[in-house]
């Protein structure tokens, strides 16, 4: 029980590993290896998690015994732990749904295959590769989640990083391009990451979070924390893909390999996000002045990300890129509910962290199931889809719910919690964002439920066949799809002791109620 | 006296139950309806069943969970929610068969859809009802716009899909003013509980504030009522299936627009800090005006249908205006006009649906002499519609009368001159239908193959038809109705006006008349 922490992010790294050497010795041995590896994260996060509630104090786990501010400490509280369980969820589930990618040749035509098509075939080499950078990629934002060290953090963003720009390029398409466009900016954002670590242990002289928080108290107006704090702002903000730093993000989502995309866009920007809370609340401090000023300026561009994102994912035609527009707009929100700076607000964020994960992975399998079906993503083309895919339709109402914040759906809590965090701190202007941004999200959202339900049926070709017990989709991809349906409306229901019991008692101490 | 009892959720949860088995058993419609009407019948029982407590001044409430950290998910049954629950739970019986008879005679496609977002409606309409604080309330006020939502696009033309636009956009943009207000409202009070008399009060915020809080509020059950300039969705919406327009268009939806003005009114803000405000004037006003204008409309429209939903627009603002002018007669009026206008416009509507799947006309001008061929349908379609003028011995002229007490309890002479015009208003648009169905030559003789409507149309129509007369006469028939709108309305208007002035007033008035 001990050391549940450290097997965490390390199971799945040392999969990674093992992965491709057993995929040599048999094509699916190696994506055992990483599914066991998941269930293992999933099983010690729930554990942890457990833990956590029960003796009501935060874990600290020293890596080889060596104590702080020397060795590397992986810190588990109420405010990462959710997120942690949340991550590990979807890692193991996006995994189990992304098998069927790989079996079974599509009945396509070669000439299409060429131009247009992700890394599908049977082959060790191409089959483990894939697994191994899945592998790598839940290690790292597993890692980022827990890791109680600076210079940590920039070890396991960039082991996300590098292996997510690996599983972009495999989308096929205009991936490569994609891909090496958020290697340009993710490279970016990672030196000023290690430019702001530096610019603060250039006056404490330590990397451990806790540490740095106690030692920063007496430095909290240096011009070195104003540095490393605008710093935080550009490499943050271009990881979560912050309004306007998002530049990266629509392509990235849209072309990414579809087995990983849900993967990718549902918690590659919520890591970074909840790193960036960490160093705004618990490193440095709401007291500092320049955090204050930071926030404001986190908070206006959220703003303007919630109603640009919004207004650019009306204007999409592809389903993919319209979802990797709201992702903007959602991040938004999660910024918004930073900057208020208050308890709600940070409730709001982390609960919007934690539900946009399930909505937004949801939602691409759910393009991910049409197009592993009929090959197909442009809205227009839904028609009737509700009589091909009755299942994944009910997860795709139940996350467009969630998304536009119908109630009881967890969407709808999270814009509960930015309205009472902007009453409180007084900023009304949030609430007019807020209320835009629904309206907003309500209409490209409800003109894919309208299209799917009212059109006409579309003339789609079946490319691989439907699964077993005239179910439309192979298990390991149904299942996934419908328990995240569910998810997202269990965790609506439940809000309330995830906001009072859990988020509430992670507070930092300053905003504690 | 509380009884904590988690009936009321079982009576809401009964029909969501019967929503999931109707949609998996979609293959068998003798199932699938047997479903619909098991569940009709249960949660009626269910309903009544709390109403002897009730009248004896009793509650039964229930918290389910906590709907956000300090909210909770709660259900209590006072007495102007029973009067809501009982009118939408009874009515769901008659207008089940009716539905049944009119999809399969109209052979209409989707029908499995169809009854589980109606049942869906039926449990958020006696969800409104219930509900115990506003948290609550806006969560089933979403359901009910949601789950109307397909009902409206049903027919799947181009037409229904305009409609379902108009009736979401309507709809979702007061919505989310509607929870900004409660945001504002929890802001300001630290509740959200349900109080007989209101829980705000002058000293919580600046008056220029509650004004706008006020309004911020009604809007959205405002859109529902269908009170002008903000009515556009209704008439639209009558694309829908009649059994939609009877009951969701003339019962549910709109009266959940009604009912919710009356929770603000006298649950939230309470009758004398509304005097105070001044606010619920123009409230009034907007009704007055809305009443006549309606009226004035409705004489032009040709479709009986469209005619109907003016109709009903106008018959609403009773209810709005006899909230809205803060008199006791004119509360006690409006809640017993939900009862009444629910009975009559729901056999108006059935009389329409019977006219157009049996002899397949929608205008009321090629509707000649048709009366003679549909005694019976025709026979109850004059008996409301003289209802619905306000002529006594039929359930319309009871509330009516009360709002006029009301008016002049208050003496405000200018709503007693619109009521009066807007009853020869109501018998001038309505009266024609019934002189050209019976008394008009059919010329072509096309009516001549068309016989009485099918059976389980007829049944329904004929019984609430009988009903609204035999409540004309006895208010108090079966579950005591009138009495639960006495104790409502006392109860919301306790303190606020002598006792004797009433009887004054109320006599001078009599004589007056």
């Amino acid at each position: 029980m001990r050391h549940l922490p450290v097997l965490i992010p390390i199971l799945p790294l040392v999969s990674a590993m093992l992965c491709l050497v057993f995929s040599k010795i048999n094509r699916n041995l190696g994506k055992y290896i990483v599914i066991c590896a998941l269930t293992a994260s999933l099983a010690s996060s729930v554990g942890l998690f457990v833990q956590v509630m029960r003796t009501g104090e935060s874990v600290h786990y020293y890596m080889g015994g060596w104590q702080p501010p020397l060795g590397i400490e992986f810190v588990i509280d109420e405010m990462n732990v959710l997120i942690l369980v949340a991550i590990a969820t979807v890692a193991l589930f996006v995994c189990i749904y992304s098998q069927s990618f790989f079996s079974g040749k599509p009945k396509l035509a070669e000439s299409d295959r060429e131009e247009a098509n992700f890394l599908d075939r049977d082959t060790w080499l191409e089959k483990g590769g894939f697994y191994a950078l899945y592998a790598l990629l839940s290690a790292g934002l597993l890692g980022m989640t827990i890791t109680g060290d600076m210079f940590n953090l920039y070890v396991f963003l960039e082991i996300a990083s590098i292996s997510g720009y690996g599983l972009i390029a495999l989308g096929g398409d205009k991936s490569v391009l994609a891909s090496f466009r958020y290697l340009l900016l993710g490279t970016i954002a990672a030196s000023f990451y290690l430019l702001a670590v530096a610019y603060m242990y250039s006056i404490t002289g330590t990397l451990n979070m806790a540490d740095m928080g106690m030692l920063l108290a007496s430095h909290k107006d240096s011009t070195n924390v104003l540095l490393a704090v605008s710093m935080l702002i550009i490499a943050f903000g271009i990881k979560m893909a912050l309004f306007p730093l998002h530049g990266w993000q629509p392509d990235a989502y849209t072309y990414a390999h579809p087995a990983a995309a849900p993967l990718i866009s549902g918690l590659m920007s919520k890591a970074p996000a909840l790193a960036m809370m960490r160093y705004m609340f618990y490193i440095i401090g709401v007291d500092s002045p320049y955090v204050g000023k930071a926030l404001t300026v986190i908070g206006f561009l959220g703003a303007c990300g919630i109603i640009l994102g919004s207004v650019m994912a009306n204007a999409q035609k592809d389903f993919r890129r319209m979802l990797a527009y709201s992702s903007v707009a959602q991040i938004g929100y999660i910024a918004v509910g930073l900057s208020l700076g208050n308890a709600y607000g940070i409730i709001a964020a982390v609960f919007h962290i934690l539900i946009h994960a399930f909505m937004k992975s949801s939602l691409f399998m759910v393009i991910g199931a049409v197009r592993y079906r009929y090959d197909e993503v442009m809205i227009d083309k839904f028609g009737g889809l509700n009589k091909h895919l009755p299942l994944t339709t009910v997860t795709l109402v139940i996350a467009a719910l969630s998304m536009v914040g119908i109630p009881p759906t967890g969407g709808f809590f999270s814009k509960w919690y930015i309205i009472m965090g902007s009453l409180e701190s007084g900023h009304y202007f949030y609430l007019v964002v807020l209320i835009i941004s629904s309206l907003l999200n309500a209409v490209y959202f409800f003109r894919v439920l309208e299209t799917v339900f009212v059109n006409k049926d579309a003339e789609l070709t079946e490319i691989r066949p439907a699964g077993p017990w005239k179910f439309e989709l192979p298990l390991s991809m149904l299942v996934p799809i419908v328990l995240f349906g569910i998810i997202i409306i269990a965790i609506g229901v439940l809000n309330a002791p995830i906001a009072a019991d859990v988020l509430s008692l992670g507070l930092p101490e300053v905003l504690a109620i | 006296m509380t009884i904590i009892s988690i009936r009321p959720f079982l009576a809401v949860g009964v029909s969501l139950l019967a929503a999931f088995l109707i949609m998996f058993s979609g293959k068998r419609p003798n199932l699938r309806e047997s479903f619909t009407v098991i569940a009709s019948l249960i949660k009626m029982v269910l309903v009544f069943s709390m109403v002897p407590a009730v009248l004896e001044g009793d509650v039964y409430e229930y918290t389910l969970f906590n709907i956000t950290d300090t909210v909770g998910f709660t259900l209590r049954t006072d007495a102007a929610g029973m009067l809501f629950a009982c009118v939408s739970s009874f009515l769901y019986i008659p207008v089940a068969f009716y539905g049944i008879g009119y999809m399969r005679g109209h052979h209409e496609k989707e029908q499995t859809g169809f009854f589980a977002a109606f049942a869906v409606c039926i449990s958020a309409a006696v969800g409104i009802a219930l509900s115990a604080n506003l948290l609550t309330f806006f969560v089933f006020f979403e359901l009910l716009t949601v789950a109307t939502y397909p009902l409206v696009f049903h027919a799947r033309t181009e037409d229904a899909r305009f409609s379902g636009r108009k009736y979401l956009i309507y709809t979702l943009s007061t919505g989310q003013f509607f929870l900004a207000g409660i945001g504002v409202t929890y802001y300001i009070a630290g509740t959200l509980d349900f109080k007989a008399g209101g829980f705000l009060a002058s000293d919580m915020a600046p008056v220029a504030i509650l004004q706008a809080l006020f309004f911020l509020l009604v809007i959205a059950g405002a859109v529902k009522a269908g009170l002008m300039p903000i009515h556009g969705w209704l008439p639209s919406a009558m694309v829908a299936p009649t059994p939609v327009s009877a009951l969701l268009h003339a019962v549910a939806v709109v009266k959940a627009g009604a009912f919710c003005i009356i929770r603000i009114i006298g649950y939230v803000y309470g009758p004398a800090l509304l005097l105070e405000l001044g606010a619920a004037q123009v409230l009034a006003y907007i009704a007055a005006a809305t009443i006549v204008v309606s009226s004035l409309i409705a004489m032009k429209q040709d479709n009986l249908k469209r005619r109907l939903a003016y109709s009903t627009i106008g018959q609403l603002s009773y209810v709005v205006l006899g909230v809205a002018m803060l008199s006791p007669m004119g509360m006690l009026g409006a809640m017993y006009h939900i009862v009444a206008h629910a009975v009559m416009k729901i056999t108006l509507f059935m009389c329409a649906g019977a006219v157009i799947v049996t002899a397949h006309k929608e205008n009321i001008s090629e509707m000649n002499g048709i009366g003679r061929k549909m005694p019976i349908t025709f026979g109850c379609f004059t008996v409301t519609s003289l209802g619905i003028a306000g002529m006594p011995l039929v359930v319309g002229f009871i509330s009516k009368w009360d709002i006029l007490l009301g008016a002049l309890e208050i003496g405000k002479p200018v709503y007693l001159a619109v009521l009066l015009a807007s009853a020869l208003l109501g018998l001038s648009y309505l009266m024609p239908v019934c002189y050209i169905a019976f008394f008009k030559k059919d010329e072509s003789g096309e009516f001549a193959k068309y016989g009485e409507a099918d059976k389980r149309m007829l049944i329904p129509i004929c019984l609430t038809a009988v009903l609204s007369v035999v409540l004309g006469i006895a208010p108090n028939f079966g579950v005591h109705l009138y009495n639960l709108a006495e104790i409502a309305a006392d109860a919301v208007m306790a303190g606020f006006y002598e006792p004797t002035l009433i009887v004054t007033t109320g006599f001078a008035g009599g004589v007056l008349l």
